[in-house]
């Protein structure tokens, strides 16, 4: 094994099914539902999933819905701009936490 | 403005080359699962004509436009145009086999064929329903072509118009600069003339197909999506929406293998194969004529020079009970048709 991370692994999602056959199929029976058109639209979740897989950080989601929003009509500004969103909360996760600091300064600081 | 492969000398403007590629190469560098293979797993090896109903024309290569994606490879340097007395025989053909009763015109762009206008005027004589595949610029191109809108009205003439997206950006990167902004225009010169409005029964129905190396994604949403987009920012309207998967053959070939995208795409084709689209494949109730009235399973083969295989090669010799008793010719390319929810010159086929 030369990475930890190999891009044709994607292909092989489904086959994680092979080791735990019932949550591997439930998990994507659930998959495939969530991605449905509902309340919201498939292309509306798409972009969601383009977000959170910058959040996240996992490279075969930012593979795959890279490629299916950009199917999905979406623009590249559009893309760019979902990643800020992430970006923005992750940014703002730490940043949050320095009220966190701040209180604890203030508690301790003559 | 990009040139034809042919004018810029690509091995790939030889067709077999691209055949090699597809067949040859691939079996040999990246083996991927034969089409022959999935089809007979589908139960439908040999592929067999159900009844020809849509008598598809290709009128020459010649196209204002030089689309990256082209599958005809053609261009203003392209001077293969079908004649008055090939038409003729189309006509021929056309008056002796009611069964025939679409009539699919396209190119290049047909509209450019001298003998365009006289050969709808004759079709609509027989009471064919007629389909032109007009590229939208060519309205524009030039003052003689202004009226076409007119022209297609007082035929009951329907119009299927590439325009790869709704956005400028997307659909120049594929058709070139300008593209999108006179598509927009002919596109409101069609709804002046009734065409896409509720109640004229004049039918405008638009193509979508990828910009790039990636499948359509679902009709019906891209379809929604259009038309909140077209009326929202032009306030054009349109009948349907057909998503159309580039195939992997002639100018999106040279795309694909110049990007490094082939054998992804190619993947990504095969792992969608879908073999309820493979049942509703065009080439079954279709039969595609070249510009010198050779006859092909579809346009795709006729870009790829693969003559039906049977005696009935040519319009001089159209022999239904020939044609309808052939095997369909198929190949690595084929799986265009049959990815997601198909590919067809209508969209998608499930």
């Amino acid at each position: 094994m030369n990475s930890y991370y190999n891009s044709d692994d994607l292909k092989k999602f489904g086959n994680v099914a092979d080791f735990q056959k019932e949550m591997g199929e439930k998990f994507f029976s659930y998959y495939g539902e969530v991605f449905k058109d509902s309340a919201l639209t498939a292309r509306e979740k798409s972009l969601i999933a383009l977000a959170v897989s910058h959040a996240v950080q996992c490279p075969y989601c930012i593979d795959a819905y890279s490629s299916d929003a950009y199917e999905k009509g979406w623009s590249e500004a559009q893309m760019m701009e979902a990643v800020h969103v992430a970006c923005a909360i992750r940014g703002g996760a730490s940043l949050v936490h320095g009220v966190q600091m701040m209180n604890k300064v203030k508690e301790i600081a003559m | 403005m990009i040139k034809s492969l042919k004018a810029r000398k690509s091995v790939l403007a030889d067709v077999s080359e691209q055949i090699h590629i597809l067949e040859d190469r691939q079996r040999n560098e990246f083996p991927l699962v034969p089409f022959q293979q999935k089809l007979e797993q589908s139960g439908l090896f040999p592929l067999r004509p159900t009844d020809l109903q849509v008598f598809q024309v290709n009128l020459g290569k010649m196209c204002n436009q030089v689309c990256k994606h082209c599958h005809v490879d053609a261009g203003p340097d392209r001077k293969e145009i079908m004649t008055r007395s090939t038409m003729q025989q189309c006509l021929e053909v056309l008056r002796a086999h009611p069964q025939l009763t679409t009539v699919d015109l396209t190119g290049g762009a047909p509209e450019m064929n001298p003998d365009f206008r006289w050969f709808v005027e004759e079709i609509s004589d027989l009471g064919k329903h007629i389909i032109v595949r007009c590229n939208l610029t060519i309205l524009l191109a030039n003052k003689k072509y202004h009226d076409l809108p007119d022209f297609y009205k007082m035929h009951r003439v329907e119009v299927v118009s590439s325009l790869p997206f709704y956005t400028r950006d997307r659909t120049d990167r594929q058709r070139g600069d300008g593209v999108f902004d006179d598509s927009i225009q002919a596109l409101r010169w069609l709804n002046q003339a009734g065409y896409g409005m509720d109640g004229t029964n004049l039918i405008l129905n638009l193509v979508y197909n990828p910009a790039g190396s990636f499948l359509p994604a679902a009709q019906e949403a891209l379809e929604s999506e259009y038309k909140q987009a077209l009326m929202k920012d032009f306030g054009i309207r349109f009948n349907n929406l057909f998503a159309i998967t580039n195939l992997p053959i002639s100018r999106f070939l040279d795309y694909l293998l110049q990007s490094g995208n082939y054998e992804r795409y190619m993947e990504k084709l095969v792992a969608a194969y879908n073999p309820a689209a493979a049942a509703n494949v065009m080439c079954r109730n279709t039969i595609s004529i070249g510009w010198d009235g050779y006859l092909y399973d579809c346009d795709f083969n006729q870009m790829l020079d693969l003559k039906v295989s049977c005696s009935s090669q040519h319009i001089s010799d159209f022999d239904t009970g020939m044609l309808n008793d052939r095997n369909i010719i198929i190949g690595q390319h084929c799986y265009g048709c049959t990815a997601g929810a198909g590919s067809s010159c209508g969209g998608a086929v499930v």
